[in-house]
């Protein structure tokens, strides 16, 4: 259903990435598939209610490479501020803070921004995101440099597929 | 190939990532989800605070119907409105029979959530849940009866967050408390316990 647009969302990717790259003077190995070892899938953001000024960005990045990665933050012309903030339930209270030391990418790993977890937070929206809606957001790692992402915006009870069988391509969906 | 045996083995670690949180989730309000019959816990009591249409409601109000209710802000970027959205989509699919319900959000940053800010947030909604605000006294009277929690978090910069108590509570049409809605149950048991508590 979504392949197709995942799968141009990664050649934009790549290509954002190589640009990035070329730009920032880092080596670009020459193998096509390890042009980064950052890959960013799914990049979503919930449609706001009626008069808020934030927002929240979810995206799942996975590091390939054998070095640690860090995300330490991101700017978009949709809002103000894009911040990392890590979220926890502990006992039943919700408490958000700010991510101050970014997040790390373990090498072989994916960390996931995502509802009730670390997300990232628009801050100061300059118009109320709408269903259906892109925007592109640059995310600032500290190795791979800037990287530009399309942000797609979800409803408002959007709940992201679980994604064991799209991913692996095997099993049926129950 | 590698990459494939790799994207499994990181799903299954999402996954049970996912089983930690669940576990953690289900130790909210300790005890009181087993407490099924018998003597219910005493959450919830009496308040008097302003709907976002700006009509005065008690907790009174609530009688005669079952309620769901849960505390929230507008400045929560990702657990309010993910709460708020789904809600919103159980209604739906209870359709008229929603109307049995009484849904509430409480909300814990009154400073800011006045019932005009809140008029324009619910606008976004299902119209059948109202938001409640009052007085930063009269809101932390109501946080205690229904044993949550609000705690302003100052922040770098100026501004504030709030930490607030995550739980949906659901209670009978007598006020009795009747359990929670789990934020990591399918949306079909979701609907499910609500519709329980509609038979019950």
């Amino acid at each position: 259903m979504c392949d197709i647009e995942e799968i141009q969302m990664r050649k934009m990717l790549m290509v954002a990435v190589a640009s990035a790259l070329l730009a920032s003077g880092l080596p670009v190995v020459a193998h096509e598939f390890k042009v980064s070892a950052l890959r960013i899938d799914h990049p979503w953001s919930r449609a706001t209610p009626g008069g808020t000024k934030v927002g929240a960005g979810y995206v799942e990045i996975t590091n390939t490479g054998t070095e640690p990665e860090r995300l330490t933050g991101g700017s978009t012309a949709a809002a103000d501020k894009f911040e990392l903030h890590t979220s926890e339930t502990v006992d039943g209270i919700a408490k958000m803070r700010p991510a101050t030391e970014g997040i790390e990418i373990p090498p072989g790993s994916t960390v996931a921004l995502a509802p009730g977890g670390t997300h990232a937070m628009l801050v100061g929206l300059k118009k109320p995101l709408k269903e259906g809606e892109k925007f592109v957001v640059t995310l600032i790692f500290e190795k791979a440099g800037k990287v530009e992402v399309q942000f797609k915006v979800e409803g408002l009870a959007y709940r992201p597929e679980p994604r064991e069988t799209d991913h692996t391509g095997h099993g049926s969906t129950p | 190939m590698t990459l494939r045996v790799l994207r499994i083995v990181l799903w299954v670690l999402v996954a049970a990532a996912a089983v930690g949180a669940g576990l953690l989730w289900s130790e909210v309000l300790p005890g009181l989800n087993t407490r099924q019959s018998g003597q219910a816990p005493d959450i919830g009591g009496e308040f008097s605070l302003v709907g976002h249409d700006g009509k005065p409601r008690t907790w009174s109000d609530f009688r005669g119907k079952p309620a769901v209710v849960f505390f929230g802000f507008t400045n929560c970027p990702d657990i309010c409105p993910t709460t708020l959205g789904e809600l919103s989509v159980r209604l739906d699919e209870l359709g008229p029979e929603g109307d049995r319900l009484n849904v509430a959000m409480i909300s814990v940053d009154p400073e800011r959530d006045t019932p005009d800010v809140l008029a324009a947030y619910m606008s976004s909604f299902d119209p059948r849940i109202v938001a409640l605000t009052g007085s930063v006294e009269e809101v932390e009277q109501v946080v205690t009866s229904f044993k949550a929690y609000r705690r302003k978090v100052p922040l770098d910069g100026g501004g504030y967050t709030m930490d607030h108590g995550a739980a949906v509570y659901l209670f009978r049409p007598d006020g009795s408390f009747a359990g929670t809605l789990d934020r990591h149950d399918k949306p079909e048991d979701q609907t499910a316990k609500i519709r329980r508590l509609l038979d019950a």
